[in-house]
């Protein structure tokens, strides 16, 4: 009696993305382990352009967490990090991560890795939060390695020179202590090459993205979230943007031919929040089944960086991570969603209130009820985390979310 | 039972509804013209689809009618996925809308509070759904949450009507969250505070969290089991929001009702179609 099940279509690209991670995690471990090039890590939307010029090689810790939820490794894992006194409350790929080292478990085992690698530095940025201060500390009172970073400012209303000159002048700042480690100068030349390649894998990566406004779209945020592994971790590469030529042509293809990512797509929504890592699959089942398509998300979107200009590698840098959805004020981000929610033919926006992120809860703050007031847009509210998973709870989730899509068709 | 499918006449049709609860499974039977013909409520257990059987022949008993009659059954409910017999499904946030759209006109904001959540969902003036929220994981503002009070108060839930109608002093709950206000309630009895105060403090803690969940202006209606058989949370309600719930006949059982009309839907208008299975989640 019930509707056939459906399921997403996966994309080829895959296999040659886990070749690229498969390389960029043989180079990571090598170099932690013969010490051939020195090992920085760094917050996700930090300045990796500047430690890629240097010769690091750079470590993500929160593709870590996010590997950690996405294995469902994360929760027996965190529980050492509470009993640490790091708390329940707090961002959850910190305790899962800082769990993980604890419990000497990573699913870096996949890659041959045995843990995550050794930092000679940690470099953060507080665009986004200041969990990653915090996370990165805890690793240089262990290693006793240096950290390091930019103190941003947050809620950004206009991204205005003063605000960009500031954190041009703390990431100049950076220089010195980051050649020491690296034992060489920071090669103007090479920074201007590094931050034009991050640029076009940006470019490349939004214009992926964008083929969801097609009808049907070609894509869905589930492979999004998958597929932007390479704009996380190899931006400032030439092999982040040879992998986006070849998503994009499969997605240009898939356009072409009439292929939609969700077969039989009725319903278009927008995903603000976090992902559920480790409900990922499910999610993009339950989805599919419904014939709903999750079409684009302020997360994936958070790896384009539209200022990076290799004429002005710092300054578009500091530009660049002001402008980020994460550190702006909620009037900039309103406006963000309606653009996306107009751009991408959506339906309705699904918020995740993530439990322990609050930086990536946009719920918070009246943003729905606005968003259906001043602009007639619907949304849900799904609660739940990031990582740990004691936080979501499945069955009221679905109800809810049934419940939007069903609302939706009736309209 | 006949077949989905194969439409008779309006008025010569007959259609089921099952909203499997957490708490209970209820079954309505109604008519092609929407007339309730029969209904029962049952424990839901841990055997879903069991209780939902049992509810279904104890309504087909009460309406004097054989499953064969029927010509479509609906469930609703958190249990909606687990009732073979079901030709179709809807979530409850639907299902109630559907109940209270059929007695109540123009725009309304729906407060049902079940057994372990409370929602609130509002309609247009044309009865569509606009929104819905629901009560954080917690068992505070919902059923779940008198039946603990209860417990520390020696009584039963069902009796704590009757107790909470002697109350003689306002006390008040503060705690969010059930276990703490269990331990608050524990130490107000130590402090020599009445059960029947205490019962009502129960109640106006559950009218809190549902208030705290949405604006509520414009009419309100009341579905689910705890409007249907604790009257004092109506006064309650009242009191904050100065007019009275509209409470549509069998609020408990509203959400099969709805159900049923979806059945019924599903076979007139023909344009109803199943809501597609969701995964299964572990
Ligand atoms: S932005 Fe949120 S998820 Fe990311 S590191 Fe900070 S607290 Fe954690």
């Amino acid at each position: 009696m019930h509707a056939p099940r459906n399921e997403r279509l996966e994309l080829r690209s895959t296999a040659r993305m886990k070749e690229l991670l498969a390389e960029y995690f043989g180079r990571l471990g090598s170099a932690a382990k013969d010490r051939s090039a020195p090992v920085a890590w760094c917050s996700s939307v930090g300045p990796a352009e500047m430690l890629r010029a240097l010769g690091f090689e750079v470590f993500f810790p929160e593709n870590h967490g996010a590997m950690l939820g996405a294995f469902r490794m994360a929760n027996e894992c965190m529980s050492k990090a509470h009993a640490r006194g790091y708390s329940q409350e707090i961002c959850s790929y910190l305790t899962s991560d800082v769990g993980a080292y604890l419990a000497g478990k990573t699913p870096l085992t996949a890659y041959g890795m045995d843990s995550a690698p050794r930092a000679d530095v940690l470099v953060f940025n507080t665009n986004q939060c200041r969990e990653v201060q915090d996370w990165f500390e805890f690793y240089g009172r262990e290693w006793k390695v240096p950290v390091v970073g930019v103190t941003s400012f947050r809620s950004v209303g206009e991204v205005t020179e003063p605000l960009v000159t500031a954190i041009t002048r703390q990431m100049e700042d950076l220089v010195p202590t980051l050649e020491g480690i690296a034992g060489k100068r920071l090669d103007p030349a090479r920074l201007s090459e590094v931050v034009g390649l991050s640029r076009q894998c940006s470019d490349l990566w939004k214009a992926c993205l964008g083929t969801a406004a097609h009808r049907p779209s070609p894509l869905t945020f589930f492979d999004s979230t998958i597929h932007m592994a390479p704009a996380v971790l190899l931006r400032g590469t030439p092999d982040a943007i040879s992998y986006y030529e070849l998503l994009l042509a499969e997605l240009q293809e898939r356009i072409a031919g009439g292929v939609a990512a969700v077969p039989g797509e009725l319903h278009r929504l927008y995903w603000e929040g976090m992902p559920m890592w480790g409900k990922l699959r499910e999610h993009a089942s339950m989805f599919a089944q419904m014939h709903t398509c999750v079409v684009a998300s302020t997360y994936c979107n958070s790896w384009i960086f539209e200022a990076l200009d290799p004429a002005d590698p710092l300054r578009s840098m500091a530009r660049a991570s002001l402008e980020l959805f994460i550190a702006r004020s909620d009037g900039p981000k309103q406006r963000y969603i309606e653009r996306m929610v107009e751009q991408f033919h959506v339906d309705g926006v699904l918020f995740h209130d993530c439990r322990t992120c609050p930086h990536n809860s946009n719920t918070r703050y009246g943003m729905p009820g606005r968003l259906r007031e001043e602009s007639g847009i619907p949304s849900v509210t799904v609660e739940g985390d990031h990582t740990d998973l004691r936080c979501y709870s499945a069955e009221q989730s679905r109800t809810s979310i049934e419940g939007f899509v069903e609302q939706l068709a009736d309209r | 039972m006949s077949a989905a499918g194969s439409a008779k006449g309006g008025a010569n049709t007959l259609f089921g509804g099952i909203d499997s609860g957490s708490w209970n499974t209820k079954a309505v039977i109604i008519g092609g013209d929407c007339r309730w013909l029969g209904s029962a409520v049952v424990r839901t257990g841990a055997d879903l689809e069991g209780a939902a059987g049992a509810a279904f022949e104890l309504a087909l008993r009460a309406a004097g009618l054989g499953r064969e009659a029927l010509d479509a059954v609906w469930a609703t409910g958190f249990g909606r996925r687990s009732i073979p017999f079901a030709h179709g499904t809807r979530t409850e946030l639907d299902c109630h809308a559907r109940g209270v759209r059929h007695h109540v006109q123009g725009a309304t904001t729906i407060i049902d509070i079940g057994g372990q959540d409370a929602k609130v969902i509002r309609l247009d003036a044309e009865g569509r759904r606009i929104s819905h929220r629901m009560n954080r994981k917690c068992a505070a503002g919902t059923g779940s949450f008198l039946d603990e009070m209860a417990l520390r108060l020696d009584t039963s839930t069902d009796r704590l009507p009757e107790l909470a109608a002697k109350f003689s002093e306002e006390v008040e709950l503060g705690s969010f969250c059930t276990v703490f206000s269990g331990t608050e309630l524990l130490g107000a009895i130590r402090g020599g505070k009445r059960p029947a105060d205490l019962a009502r403090a129960a109640y106006k803690s559950v009218v809190r969290r549902v208030l705290e969940m949405d604006v509520f202006d414009g009419q309100v209606a009341g579905t689910g089991g705890v409007v249907a058989h604790h009257p004092m949370v109506l006064d309650l309600f009242a009191q904050h929001l100065g007019a009275r719930l509209i409470v549509p006949p069998h609020p408990q059982e509203l959400g099969a009702f709805g159900a049923a009309l979806a059945a019924r839907e599903s076979i007139l208008n023909q344009g109803l179609e199943p809501a597609p299975e969701a995964a299964d989640l572990p």
